[in-house]
C-alpha cells in the first residue's frame, strides 16, 4: 500500500535490470487501472460521441425535409442562434429561469436549514414533509401545478381565495388566469417549490456536519446569533452552497418537464432545450438546433466552472490521501 | 405567514445584535431562547406544511370523483372514492410501469457495476491524476442531454433501436455513471488507510481487504447512490418522450400523453401522478439520511 503512493515511472533506479522491473511496474499500473477503464470508456463512447457528432453537425445546413440541400454551411447556424429574436429569447429565457430558481431555491433552503437545524418537536416530520416536493416525478409535480394549483377554474389557487372571499360573505373573489399573467414566475415557482428541498437537504447536512464547539465557546465570549451565523456558520456553509449552486445549475439549464408541460414554451417561456426539441421533432432543422446544443453546453460549462473552484478546494482537504 | 404573531411573543429583537447592555448576558441568553423557540418551531411548521400542501392536495384530489375534484372553492371534505385510480388503471399503465422499472433497476445496477470498480481505482488504490479523471466525469454532466439528443435519436433510427427499452437503460447508465463515480469515490475514501495498511501487514489479500474492511464501511454509500441514479432514472422524461414510443414508453412518457389523449379529468391525472411518484416517494422518505448523505456526496466534510 505504501508503495502506491509514491509516483511510478517506469525504468527508475540505474541499478535495476531494466525490462523485468519497468514490465512488472507496467503490469502493476495497469492493474491499477483497470477497474477504472470500463466506466470511463463507456462515459467516452455513450456520452462525448454524441456530442461530437452535434459539434459537426451544427457547422451543417441540415433540414431532413430538404434532404437535397444538406451540406458544410460554416456559422450560419451560430449566427441564426445570436441574431434570431426568437433563439435569443430563448438563450435569455433559459439564463433567467436557471439564475432565478437557483438563487431562490439557495435562498430558502438555507433559511429552511437553519429553521431545521434546530431541536424541536416534531422535527423529523417537518423534514419529511420538506422532502416530498423533491420526491414527486418532475413531470407530475408539473402537471399538478398546472392543473391542479394554477387553473383558473378550479386550481387550489383561485379556490382558496374563493373561499377566503365566501368566508366573508363576498361573491366576488379576485380570479387571476395565473399562467397568462405571469407565465414565467409560474414555470419558477413550480421548480422552486422542488429545488428548495434540494438545496435544504445540502444546506442541512452541511450544518450538522458543524462542529458544536466553536459555536460554544463563541457564545460564551458573548457573541450574537447573528455573529455566528455571519463568522461561523455562513463561511462553513459556502462550499454546501456552492456545491448546491453548481448542482442546481447543472439540473434547471437542462429543464425541459416544467417548460413542456406548463407552458408548453408559449408567452415567451420557451428556454434553450424546450427550444432544441420543438426544432428538431418539429422544425427538423437539425443544423439549427445542433448550434443550440453547443451554445447551452458551453454556457453550462461557464457556470460550472465558476462553481467548480470551490469544488477543487473540496478536492484540496482529501488529495493528501 | 401571520403566525408569525401567534402567542403574543415580543419582537424578535433576540436574534438580532441588541443595543442594549444586558445585565446578564447568559442570563438574558436563556431567555430569549426560551422566548423565540416556539415561533421558530411554529414557523418550521407553517413552512413544511406549506410545501408539502401541493403533494397533499394531489393525493387527496385522486380520491375525488371527477366532479368534486374540479370545484371552486374546492371541496375538502368531499366523499372518498378510487374512481380515479379506477380509471387510471383502465388506461393500462402496467407496461409503461414495467418499462420504467426495468430502466431504472437495470440501468441502476450496471451503474454500480461500472462506478464501483472506478471508484476502487480513484480513492483505495488511486491511479495517477486521479483528480483529473473525477473532473473528467463531472464534466461530462456540464453537458446537457439535450445536446446529445439529435445524434442519439439519428443513431436510433439508422440502427432500429427506436422504442427500444434497452437503449433507454445505455443512456440512463451513461447518464447517471459520472455522479455515481463522483459519490462513491468521495464514500469510498470514507475507509481509514490505517486499517487497509493493518490488514495488509496481517497478510490480507485484496478481496478479504475488500470484502471485511471496504464493504461495510462502503455499503451506506452505494445505497445512498443506487438511490439517487433509481430516482433520475425513474423521472426522466425528455429522452424518454423522444427515444421511445409505444412500446418502450417509460412512466413519465405515459402521463404526457394521459393528459392529451383524454382531455383533462383531473382526479384522474392526480391518481396517475401519484401512482407514478409513489416509488420514488416511498424510496425517499424510507432513505432520508442516505439520501442526504448521498446528496451532499460525502465530499464536503
Amino acid at each position: 500500500m505504501s508503495a502506491s503512493t509514491a509516483p511510478s515511472h517506469p525504468r527508475v533506479g540505474p541499478d535495476r535490470p531494466q525490462g523485468s522491473a519497468g514490465s512488472a511496474r507496467r503490469a502493476a499500473d495497469w492493474a491499477r487501472r483497470a477497474p477504472l477503464l470500463p466506466a470511463l470508456l463507456f462515459t467516452i463512447v455513450v456520452t462525448q460521441l454524441p456530442f461530437v457528432a452535434t459539434i459537426v453537425i451544427s457547422f451543417m445546413n441540415w433540414n431532413s425535409y430538404y434532404p437535397q440541400d444538406r451540406g458544410f454551411g460554416g456559422v450560419d447556424n451560430y449566427v441564426s442562434v445570436f441574431t434570431n429574436a426568437q433563439l435569443r429569447q430563448a438563450v435569455v429565457n433559459t439564463v433567467v429561469l436557471t439564475v432565478t430558481v437557483v438563487l431562490v431555491s439557495l435562498v430558502l433552503g438555507m433559511l429552511i436549514a437553519l429553521l431545521l437545524d434546530r431541536k424541536f418537536a416534531g422535527r423529523g416530520a417537518v423534514r419529511t414533509m420538506m422532502i416530498a416536493p423533491f420526491l414527486v416525478v418532475p413531470i407530475a409535480a408539473a402537471l399538478l401545478w398546472k392543473h391542479a394549483l394554477f387553473n383558473p377554474n378550479y386550481g387550489l389557487f383561485n379556490g382558496t381565495i374563493n373561499a377566503v372571499w365566501k368566508l366573508f360573505g363576498s361573491d366576488s373573489a379576485p380570479q387571476v388566469d395565473w399562467l397568462s399573467t405571469a407565465p414565467k414566475i409560474a414555470i419558477e415557482v413550480s421548480l422552486i417549490w422542488q429545488w428548495t428541498p434540494f438545496m435544504m437537504l445540502i444546506l442541512l447536512a452541511g450544518l450538522q456536519s458543524k462542529p458544536a464547539d466553536a459555536e460554544e465557546a463563541a457564545r460564551m465570549d458573548g457573541a450574537t446569533s447573528f455573529q455566528i451565523f455571519r463568522y461561523l456558520t455562513f463561511p462553513h456553509l459556502r462550499q454546501y452552497l456552492e456545491l448546491g449552486g453548481l448542482l442546481g445549475a447543472i439540473y434547471i439549464v437542462q429543464n425541459f418537464d416544467a417548460v413542456f408541460t406548463i407552458t408548453a414554451g408559449g408567452l415567451g417561456t420557451a428556454n434553450l432545450p424546450y427550444t432544441i426539441y420543438q426544432t428538431v421533432f418539429s422544425a427538423h432543422d437539425y443544423g439549427l438546433a445542433s448550434a443550440m446544443g453547443v451554445v447551452v453546453v458551453i454556457a453550462t460549462i461557464i457556470i460550472a466552472t465558476f462553481a467548480l473552484r470551490v469544488v477543487s478546494s473540496m478536492f484540496k482537504q482529501e488529495v493528501g490521501r | 405567514m401571520s403566525t408569525l404573531s401567534v402567542g403574543g411573543t415580543a419582537p424578535t429583537g433576540a436574534t438580532i445584535p441588541g443595543t442594549n447592555v444586558p445585565t446578564s448576558r447568559r442570563e438574558q441568553r436563556a431567555r430569549s431562547m426560551n422566548r423565540s423557540k416556539p415561533l421558530w418551531t411554529v414557523l418550521a411548521w407553517v413552512v413544511g406544511v406549506l410545501f408539502v400542501l401541493p403533494v397533499l392536495w394531489m393525493v387527496l384530489t385522486s380520491l375525488h370523483s371527477e366532479t368534486d375534484a374540479a370545484t371552486n372553492p374546492p371541496s375538502i371534505a368531499a366523499a372518498l372514492t378510487l374512481d380515479g385510480y379506477r380509471s387510471f388503471l383502465s388506461a393500462q399503465p402496467v407496461a409503461p410501469l414495467l418499462n420504467s422499472a426495468m430502466a431504472s433497476v437495470i440501468s441502476t445496477v450496471l451503474v454500480l457495476c461500472l462506478a464501483i470498480p472506478a471508484a476502487f481505482a480513484l480513492s483505495i488504490r488511486p491511479v495517477q491524476k486521479w483528480t483529473d479523471v473525477m473532473f473528467f466525469f463531472l464534466s461530462t454532466k456540464f453537458m446537457p442531454l439535450v445536446a446529445g439528443l439529435l445524434p442519439l435519436y439519428l443513431f436510433a433510427t439508422k440502427t432500429g433501436t427506436l422504442d427500444n427499452i434497452w437503449l433507454l437503460i445505455v443512456l440512463y447508465t451513461s447518464m447517471n455513471l459520472p455522479i455515481a463515480v463522483w459519490m462513491m469515490q468521495s464514500f469510498l475514501a470514507e475507509v481509514p488507510g490505517e486499517m487497509l495498511e493493518a490488514a495488509s501487514i496481517d497478510g490480507a489479500g485484496l478481496i478479504r481487504m475488500l470484502w471485511s474492511i471496504v464493504r461495510p464501511v462502503a455499503m451506506p454509500g452505494v445505497a445512498a447512490t443506487a438511490l439517487i441514479c433509481f430516482i433520475f432514472s425513474w423521472n426522466e422524461l425528455l429522452l424518454a418522450r423522444t427515444l421511445t414510443a409505444t412500446v418502450a414508453g417509460t412512466a413519465p412518457v405515459f402521463l404526457t400523453g394521459f393528459v392529451t389523449s383524454q382531455g383533462l379529468f383531473l382526479a384522474q391525472l392526480c391518481a396517475a401522478a401519484t401512482v407514478i411518484s409513489l416509488p420514488v416517494l416511498v424510496a425517499g422518505f424510507a432513505a432520508q439520511d442516505k439520501l442526504v448523505q448521498g446528496l451532499s456526496m460525502g465530499a464536503v466534510k
